[in-house]
């Protein structure tokens, strides 16, 4: 169910270059069971910044009901979302949209994320491995200083670095790895830029894959159709990301 | 105890509070979260002869205490909102102001027709103000022989009341307000969005894929408080107000303004629960004020 709540802000801390874990509580997060749903954050009290951030739900931890969100401080409302403190309340709408499906995986699954779409990636990996699925992890960043959560993948799979720079791994984009590696998996989980999950659809249009997309957004619940995209079931078909996704099956979403 | 029902054409209101259209769609998402029965009204998404898709994506930009839409329209068509929305909206004891759009006065007139005829359409919204379509929509509400026109040919064939919701993107609000109550109107909403625009300061391109959109929320409250204000001096139509209102104070800002209800919009997206909210406070606003009513509040500028 659908909850908004003043959470209490548990932990926050810079993880990487500009990027931030936190972790917050409350019964909101007893709600939580899918990986890949996101929450709609209220960073002000005021009117300023008006609208609601999404931002992915990358850990939950249903005894403690906290869950934990990894971002990048970018603009105003991220930049105001970094300051908050433990001890703050923070209003979070949600959990919000579907996520990815993890009965769909057999024995084994590859998760390619980039950049910020690297968080929600982390609580599938849990997810899988304690339903007995081998996951590869497939993660690209901007460079060595951006690259965050490397070792808590590692400890749940096989985990392959990209960075553009060259700064740590592989020196490219996450497709330079892929090309690299065989494709003994069945399923495949994506979340990133837009460009990445076109390149991963075409690297394997012969398997199972379910990408996570993003989209400017306004309500976040399926009221104001800010976040349409067009399908390739008709000409008149769409989606809304925020509550038929974020998460979609390859092959649906025209982006 | 505090008076909050209104009786406008059509419409026996519970409280003065209801949705904006195209900020609400047909209600299904915020029943999840609160029962729709304690709404004063709903205004649904506008809805077109066929289902239109809309325009490209960025569609919302935020601005300064604001926001541009350049949602186009998008709705599934008459067809599905009659037989699919409005039935499911059936179960709840709300009053609905079906927002009718279209590209010329025949569209107009196809969907006024056949969507009056719901039995829980109360009243009808006719947007001749919606800035992101191109073609009609914006120049029906900018041209008073065009509007009155119009509201003639919708009044003709709706089963219900007719409200027009005018355009702030005119000079004159006053004449167009005139105009189409002279073409039969029993009622006004307003204001639609600000047209705008926000630049992607790296690039210089328009953030909003369609280059231009509607602002809404806080930042054009002053723009909807006037324009309201200058049309119920000028009017004897009963107005339902809106623009930017985010809380009980502005409520009272809007009905002191002359407006008989008042619809949040906006607002909705930054706290969904934002209607009930201010239903439940506005008894008790009131009274601090003095007021047992809010009809008495109506207008009270006016007669200062
Ligand atoms: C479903 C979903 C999940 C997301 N999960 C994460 C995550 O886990 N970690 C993370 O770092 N980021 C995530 N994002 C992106 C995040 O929402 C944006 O980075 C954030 O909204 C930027 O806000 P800002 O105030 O810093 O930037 P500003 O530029 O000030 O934002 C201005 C407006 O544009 C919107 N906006 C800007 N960039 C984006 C974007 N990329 N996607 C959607 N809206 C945007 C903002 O929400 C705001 O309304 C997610 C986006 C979506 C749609
Ligand atoms: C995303 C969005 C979609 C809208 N869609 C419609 C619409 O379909 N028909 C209409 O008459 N007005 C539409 N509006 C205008 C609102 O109903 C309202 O007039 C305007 O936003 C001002 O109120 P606010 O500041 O409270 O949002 C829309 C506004 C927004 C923000
Ligand atoms: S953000 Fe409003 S419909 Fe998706």
């Amino acid at each position: 169910m659908i909850k908004q709540e003043r959470m209490q802000v548990i932990k926050q801390q810079e993880i990487a270059k500009q990027i931030f874990e936190l972790t917050v509580q409350g019964g909101l997060a007893d709600e939580m069971s899918e990986p890949g749903q996101f929450v709609h954050i209220r960073v002000a009290d005021s009117f300023e910044p008006l609208l609601r951030r999404p931002i992915s739900v990358a850990s939950i931890d249903l005894e403690a009901s906290q869950f934990t969100m990894i971002y990048r401080a970018e603009g105003r409302g991220t930049g105001l979302l970094s300051e908050k403190k433990p001890g703050d309340t923070l209003d979070v709408l949600g959990p919000l949209g579907h996520g990815f499906p993890v009965e769909e995986a057999q024995k084994k699954a590859y998760l390619i994320g980039g950049g910020i779409g690297v968080p929600p990636l982390y609580e599938l990996a849990k997810q899988l491995n304690a339903r007995g699925i081998e996951t590869v992890h497939i993660l690209g960043f901007e460079s060595k200083q951006a690259v965050f959560y490397e070792e808590k993948f590692r400890a749940l799979g096989d985990t392959h670095i990209a960075t553009v720079d060259g700064s740590h791994g592989t020196q490219g984009f996450v497709t330079h790895i892929l090309n690299e590696l065989p494709s003994d998996f069945d399923t495949y989980y994506s979340c990133g830029p837009t460009a990445m999950l076109e390149a991963v659809q075409w690297a394997y249009p012969q398997k199972k894959g379910f990408l996570s997309y993003e989209q400017r957004m306004g309500c976040g619940i399926g009221a104001c159709f800010a976040c349409v995209c067009r399908t390739t079931k008709s000409e008149t078909d769409y989606i809304k990301v925020c509550s038929d996704g974020p998460v979609f099956p390859a092959g649906v979403v025209i982006s | 105890m505090t008076d909050l029902t209104v009786k406008l054409p059509g419409l026996k209101l519970k409280n003065p509070i209801m949705p904006a259209s195209g900020c609400f769609g047909f209600g299904k998402e915020y029943a999840q979260l609160y029962d729709l029965s304690q709404l004063g009204a709903i205004m649904i998404k506008a809805t077109t002869v066929e289902t239109r898709l809309g325009n490209p994506t960025p569609r919302v930009a935020e601005t300064a205490s604001g926001m541009l839409n350049a949602i186009g329209l998008q709705n599934p068509g008459l067809e599905k909102v009659a037989g699919q929305e409005l039935p499911w909206l059936e179960k709840y004891d709300v009053p609905i102001i079906a927002n009718v759009a279209g590209t010329t006065t025949e569209d107009y007139v196809e969907v006024a027709k056949a969507i009056s005829q719901a039995p829980n359409v109360h009243a009808l919204e006719i947007n001749i103000s919606c800035p992101n379509v191109k073609l009609g929509g914006i120049t029906f509400g900018t041209d008073p022989d065009v509007a009155r026109e119009l509201t003639r040919a919708v009044k003709e064939v709706s089963s219900v009341p007719v409200y027009i919701k005018l355009s702030p993107n005119v000079t004159d609000i006053v004449s167009i307000a005139k105009a189409v109550e002279e073409g039969g109107a029993d009622g006004i909403t307003m204001i639609n969005t600000l047209l705008g625009m926000r630049m992607a300061t790296k690039t210089g391109r328009p953030v909003i894929a369609n280059i231009t959109g509607g602002l809404s929320g806080p930042a054009i409250k002053p723009v909807a408080l006037r324009m309201v204000y200058e049309v119920s001096q000028h009017t004897k139509l009963p107005i339902i107000g809106m623009g930017g209102v985010t809380n009980v104070d502005d409520v009272i800002d809007f009905l002191s303004a002359g407006a008989s209800a008042v619809a949040v919009g906006t607002a909705n997206f930054v706290n969904p629960f934002v209607c009930p909210e201010i239903i439940g406070q506005l008894p008790e606003r009131l009274h601090e004020l003095g007021f047992d009513s809010v009809e008495e509040l109506v207008g009270r500028s006016h007669r200062l």
